[in-house]
């Protein structure tokens, strides 16, 4: 006894200094599991998609491409994101890959519902604008968590987004190709060359 | 914050007779290395061990230290050879960067081994 404080064991003291270190590190740390050569497998499905859908005769023919297009890179994203926290020794589920997925999935389920809400509406000129915002800012708010140059990726499909709502009805898939496609494909390079593949 | 400093401060600062007495082979309180023990210059070690570098304003935020208080313990640490600081100017605006060096690594791995073995060795004398 200190003062008649209990002064705490020594292993328990240990154990906090390793809690407080564990800790300080984990928010420290920035996401740095965002794949770069897993962003260039998006990029190319979203210029395959776009020159796929700009050829469709029927509106849900364009809007099942995208689908599908989102349904095959979803997968993709993951596993590469999982592999390359796997190699630097951490997880997608705590820290900041919590903290980047905290960012980036409600903007996405956003997106999602936003999608249901459109296409039973029947507005479908306005799917692109409102998927790209959707994206663009999941990618923006994940980029706090994260690496500095995803803030210019999420910001340029966000302008994109922005294009798109101000064209309804127009060069949908060109501002879908280069968001999804061009933007994912040059961030991912980048990504790849700046932050270990 | 400087009171909660403080605070924390003194609880680092009892000496390691008030403590428990360790068994005669449980690692020594004496060897451990008391710059990195204080708190904030753990947490300032901490952040870099999990960065490449980190800016003076980042490091700022990630602590929640004051710029005084920051730069001497930063300072300590620089003179320790645990961290280097490299000031450079991004077009007009100067910025300081701290980089965690080899010394400073090494220090913060044999904290942490001699945390574990405190840890370890009281396991084994509860189960003995």
């Amino acid at each position: 006894m200190l003062s008649g404080v209990p002064v705490p064991a020594l292993h328990e003291r240990a154990a906090e200094s390793l809690e407080f270190i564990r800790d300080t590190m984990a928010r420290s740390a920035s996401f740095t599991a965002v794949p770069g050569r897993g962003g260039v497998a998006i990029g190319v499905i979203g210029v395959v998609a776009a020159t796929a859908a700009s050829q469709s005769t029927t509106q849900w023919m364009w809007l099942g491409i995208w689908l599908i297009a989102a349904v095959v890179a979803a997968p993709i994203a993951l596993v590469a994101m999982h592999l390359k926290a796997r190699t630097y020794g951490f997880t997608l589920w705590a820290g900041a890959g919590r903290r980047f997925m905290q960012g980036f999935v409600p903007a996405l389920a956003g997106g999602a519902i936003l999608t249901w809400a459109i296409v039973r509406a029947g507005d479908f000129d306005i799917l692109p604008s409102a998927w790209l915002l959707a994206y663009g800012a999941g990618v923006l708010a994940g980029a706090t968590a994260s690496v500095p140059v995803l803030t210019w990726l999420g910001s340029g499909i966000m302008l994109l987004g922005a294009a798109a709502a101000l064209s309804v009805g127009h060069w949908g898939d060109v501002w879908l190709g280069t968001g999804f496609g061009v933007l994912q494909i040059v961030f991912g390079i980048i990504i790849a060359r700046k932050h270990g593949g | 914050m400087a009171a909660r400093q403080n605070t924390a401060r003194k609880r680092d600062q009892i000496p390691a007779r008030t403590v428990a007495r360790p068994a005669p082979h449980a690692p020594r309180p004496s060897a451990l290395d008391r710059l990195i023990h204080d708190r904030t210059r753990l947490a300032i070690v901490s952040a870099l061990a999990a960065n490449a570098t980190l800016s003076f304003t980042e490091l700022k935020a990630l602590i929640g230290l004051s710029d005084g208080n920051l730069s001497v313990h930063a300072r300590k640490l620089e003179e320790a050879g645990y961290l280097t600081c490299l000031k450079a100017f991004e077009g007009r605006m100067p910025k300081t960067e701290f980089k965690l060096t080899e010394a400073g690594h090494r220090a913060l791995r044999q904290y942490l081994d001699h945390m574990e073995a405190i840890i370890r060795h009281a396991r084994s004398k509860t189960r003995a």
